[in-house]
């Protein structure tokens, strides 16, 4: 019996360092300074906490996995060599990172050159698709397009300002909103787009403008894209002006909880925000993850939000997809990953689908005074995420399709040739 | 015989008036009991019928729905009006108002509201309290009236207008009537006489209507409300100047505010000092711990919150300005390049060091009641906040210039920057007359730190945001020179302001980056050059 004993301390203590050294590697890529740090920290540590959970629950493949953290610091090229750092030198099997657009395309390349698997968990403007990232953010007919049918519906909105931060996730977005509500019967002259500078904090003619913009004798509605901290001065200014949202609503992609948790929400009740995930949404998943999530951070205030959720799918997608292929190898992982469904925290399962998109809920919330966001509605199954609009005239006609024959992020089905834009 | 029949008469209307109140509480009973019943469209059809009954009984309930205080208790069904007590809820009856004993957190349920209900309801305590005995009311609901454009609310109008006697409440109800009107299927002349109404009332919620009017209806009216609508545009156009001419004006001072410490440290000394940003941003902070502890141990008080967060932000800031003179500038006075180079690292490793102590995301500042709302001056709306702030940018101004120009201290940096080794001969330590004198420039930093948390983020990126437009307002009114500062400010504030409704705000922004560049190739020395020795030393 003691010799037993023995044996298995031995056997344990063996295990230890072997274990150690045979770790599966995962990248995280997230600015943890600079502008960005702002939401991208948040990512880094729910990453962590759930490569914790995963280890808890003995890791994969009976290797424990081991966090590879790095600091690309809001600064796009950067990102583009940390990328090249985590796949080279530290051999990571996967990366989960990025936070804009621009960061995406930096690393974009170095991905598909050296065969890395990148999980990309914002929603973003689409019109790209790659065999090497997997977009488990929301495409604009998952957040964008929703959130206009949910104002033109139950809002009656007949006149539109498209407000957005000057780069390329707002003027794609806008682009593509704005050829669907021109589909839609919408007069150009109902149609006001508005682009400012990063960070701007001088909102007051804007929303002077908004206002005036609104009274013209018919219902109108903001569709906001702005950005990160212009936000705060933004609602704080729409407050000040007493826009409240049942004369003038506006709805935005870009503010979640998170963005909430610096402004008085007070004079914002009711303004809206489109996500594929609320903090509030009452699931036992949800409590669960919260619960976790507050007991990591070891702070009872925290708050969850939709990019959250999303590296929540994109993680258990990439578990279970390297335990369907049972190796960590990039291009195994890569078809396994296809066809996974993993339970999402709004009760439902989300799909990796063939062009790398995911399936998701739609929610549309109103701000509440707590800072939180009310569902107010939800598409009543879930959307298939499609990367290439049907309202832009260059890419109606491009599908993606990363399975074996096909194998192809941008196939003309007019012409039947693999190849269009963004190739 | 008389008197006995008195007596009967008047035990039976006491009598008489509770039940009759009862009654009314019962035919309202179903109709709350119907607020609870689950979608948002059940919700509103209840609420239109509650609104129906026109009694009174109704607004207490309605208003607490708008206060999201209105629960459906989960056993029975009952709605009732549920306020958070200890861990459970308080509970009362919404119409009569009696305490109806407790609930847990699980066993009551909120009713959700959106903002179709949210429309809904102040349309139906509009309509409920135009015969309110307070004025204040009154007014209020003949404005969502006037928003709501209800038709049934059209005979509590006139009832409540034949007995106005306020003036102010008779115009917004007389205006509340315009609308309704000119909404419904009226005759022509209440229509054209609606239209007078509106032009005169002339503002952008008048503009609305006048415009929806104007594309339909008879031709009389079309064209009656096309007269006014133009006659109303003409008015806001002048106000819309003035209001840009006050947007620039507010803008100007929050560069003034953000500039005006960097006119002491780079103008007056000479440091071309980028962490001067920073210096700003730890007053934002400061003004942020100062609340925390309001909210903390003196919630009552918050208001005067702003107040002592002036002093201690200046302090903060000050201090931690003579520590980086003290331990890195004094070692590179006359090296502008390294100085740069060093401030530009102190910058990243104070936002750092922020980002580490206080987290990467915003912190909240509340803004004091006195610092909320705006106000109407014909068709200017401004801002309380944006008035203090313009406020606060003068006086800051007007106490620095006073520091500089009639105290022994003002004296003292004056003597020292314009002759350092005659300063020094005359017995002033100009040593210390540089810690202190880059303390005060950072001190002002940090006032301005104080009000900029009121109209932006709180996040270690707040000063990065101010940097460029505190330098470029300093050179663009003439280094070391204080009222260049203000005049630049102000300009550049306006010009701002007066091309970004034609330009945009990007390519405005440009466009007086552009200017600035071809001004200081004119004038390398800014509005106003100091001339005379000061310059060569």
């Amino acid at each position: 019996m003691a010799a037993a004993g023995l044996a298995l301390g031995f056997a344990a203590g063996f295990a230890g360092p072997a274990s150690a050294q045979d770790t599966i590697k995962v990248g995280i890529l997230h600015s943890l300074s600079g502008t960005m740090a702002i939401s991208e920290t948040t990512l880094k540590d729910v990453m962590l906490m759930l490569i914790e959970e995963q280890n808890k629950k003995g890791g994969v493949l009976g290797k424990k996995l081991e966090p590879v953290v790095v600091d690309p610091a809001s600064n796009w090229p950067l990102f583009a060599e940390k990328a090249r750092e985590l796949i080279t030198k530290d051999k990571v099997a996967a990366v989960f990172g990025c936070w804009t657009s621009v960061s995406r395309k930096s690393v974009l390349p170095v991905f598909e050159e050296l065969n890395g698997l990148l999980f990309y968990p914002v929603q973003y403007e689409g019109e790209e698709s790659s065999r090497n990232v997997f977009y488990t953010g929301a495409a604009p007919n998952q957040q964008a397009i929703p959130a206009v049918d949910y104002l033109l519906e139950k809002e009656s909105v007949k006149r539109w300002v498209l407000a957005g931060t000057d780069y390329v996730y707002p003027r794609t977005t806008n682009k593509i909103l704005e050829a669907y509500l021109k589909s839609k019967g919408v007069k150009d002259e109902d149609i006001k787009i508005n682009y400012t500078p990063f960070g701007h904090s001088d909102w007051q003619n804007i929303v002077a403008d908004i206002k005036k913009f609104g009274s013209a004798g018919k219902k109108t509605a903001v569709v906001s894209t702005i950005n990160g901290d212009a936000n705060v001065p933004f609602y704080k200014e729409l407050g000040n002006q007493g826009i409240k949202a049942q004369d003038i609503p506006v709805v935005a992609f870009s503010v979640g909880e998170e963005e909430l948790a610096g402004i008085d929400t007070k004079p914002l009740v009711g303004h809206l925000a489109a996500w594929n995930y609320f903090q509030s949404v009452d699931t036992p998943e949800n409590a669960d993850f919260i619960k976790k999530w507050k007991a990591f951070t070891k702070n009872d205030k925290r708050v969850t939000n939709d990019p959250m959720e999303a590296h929540y799918i994109g993680f258990n997608m990439w578990v279970k997809a390297v335990e369907k292929a049972g190796t960590t190898d990039s291009n195994a992982v890569i078809d396994s990953l296809v066809g996974v469904a993993v339970p999402n925290l709004t009760g439902g399962y989300s799909a990796m689908l063939p062009n790398h998109h995911i399936t998701k809920p739609v929610l549309i919330g109103e701000v509440q005074e707590n800072g939180q966001f009310e569902t107010v509605s939800k598409t009543p199954g879930l959307v298939v995420g499609d990367e290439w609009s049907d309202y832009l005239a260059d890419s109606k006609d491009l599908i993606s399709d990363w399975r074996a024959p096909m194998s192809c992020g941008n196939f003309n089905v007019k012409t039947g040739k693999c190849g269009g834009k963004g190739s | 015989m008389h008197r006995a029949f008195c007596w009967l008469l008047a035990a039976f209307l006491a009598l008489a008036a509770p039940a009759y109140a009862a009654e009314m509480d019962a035919r309202l009973e179903p109709l709350v009991r119907g607020l609870g019943a689950g979608s948002y469209a059940d919700t509103e059809k209840a609420l239109a019928k509650l609104a129906e009954t026109g009694d009174p009984a109704a607004v207490p309930v309605i208003e607490a729905l708008q206060a999201g205080d209105l629960h459906v208790r989960k056993p029975d069904g009952a709605v009732v009006v549920a306020k958070r007590s200890g861990n459970g809820y308080a509970l009362t009856d919404p119409v009569t108002g009696a305490p109806i004993g407790e609930a847990d957190r699980n066993a009551v349920e909120k009713i959700k509201v959106n903002n179709a209900l949210r429309r809904s309801m102040s349309a139906a305590l509009g309509a409920l309290t135009l015969m309110s005995p307070n004025a204040g009311t009154r007014w209020q609901a003949a404005e969502a009236v006037f928003k709501s454009r209800d038709a049934n609310a059209l005979d509590a109008l006139n009832a409540a207008l034949a007995k106005e006697t306020d003036e102010g409440v008779k115009r917004a109800m007389t205006q509340a009537r315009a609308s309704v009107l000119l909404g419904s299927s009226a005759p022509d002349d209440d229509k054209l006489a609606a239209i007078e109404v509106l032009k005169d009332r002339g503002d952008q919620d008048a503009l609305a209507l006048l415009n929806g009017a104007a594309s339909g209806g008879s031709d009389a009216v079309k064209a009656a409300a096309e007269k006014a609508v133009a006659a109303v545009e003409n008015r806001l156009a002048l106000w819309g100047a003035a209001q840009n001419l006050w947007y620039g004006l507010s803008l100007g001072s929050v560069l003034l505010l953000a500039a005006i410490g960097l006119a002491v440290t780079f103008g007056v000394m000479g440091v071309i000092n980028m962490a001067h940003g920073e210096m700003v941003m730890i007053g934002a902070y400061a003004t942020f711990l100062v609340q925390e502890a309001f909210r903390a141990w003196a919630p009552g008080l918050f208001d005067l919150s702003i107040l002592v967060a002036l002093p201690v932000a200046f302090l903060v800031s000050g201090a931690v300005g003579v520590v980086i003179e003290r331990s890195v500038i004094r070692w590179l006075y006359g090296r502008p390049l390294e100085t740069l180079l060093a401030t530009w690292g102190l910058s990243l490793a104070l936002q750092q060091a922020v980002r580490s102590l206080f987290g990467p995301t915003n912190r909240e500042v509340g803004a004091p009641s006195w610092m909320s709302g705006a106000f109407q001056v014909g068709g200017l709306t401004i801002t309380y906040g944006r008035l203090w702030i313009v406020v606060f940018a003068f006086l800051v101004f007007a106490a620095l210039l006073v520091a500089l120009r009639k105290t022994w201290f003002g004296l003292s940096i004056r003597a020292v920057t314009q002759n350092r080794n005659m300063a020094s001969a005359m017995g002033i330590r100009t040593a210390r007359v540089d810690a202190l004198t880059f303390g005060l420039g950072s001190g002002i930093a940090g006032l301005a730190g104080v009000a900029l948390s009121q109209i932006d983020n709180v996040s270690p990126n707040l000063g990065q945001g101010y940097i460029i437009d505190s330098f470029m307002v300093v050179v663009f009114g003439g280094v070391g020179n204080l009222w260049g500062t203000l005049v630049g400010a102000l300009a550049l504030g306006s010009v701002n302001k007066f091309l970004e409704p034609y330009a945009g705000a990007v390519l405005g922004k440009i466009l007086v980056l552009i200017f600035i560049i071809l001004f200081i190739q004119r004038r390398p020395r800014g509005l106003f050059a100091l001339k005379g020795r000061a310059v060569e030393a």
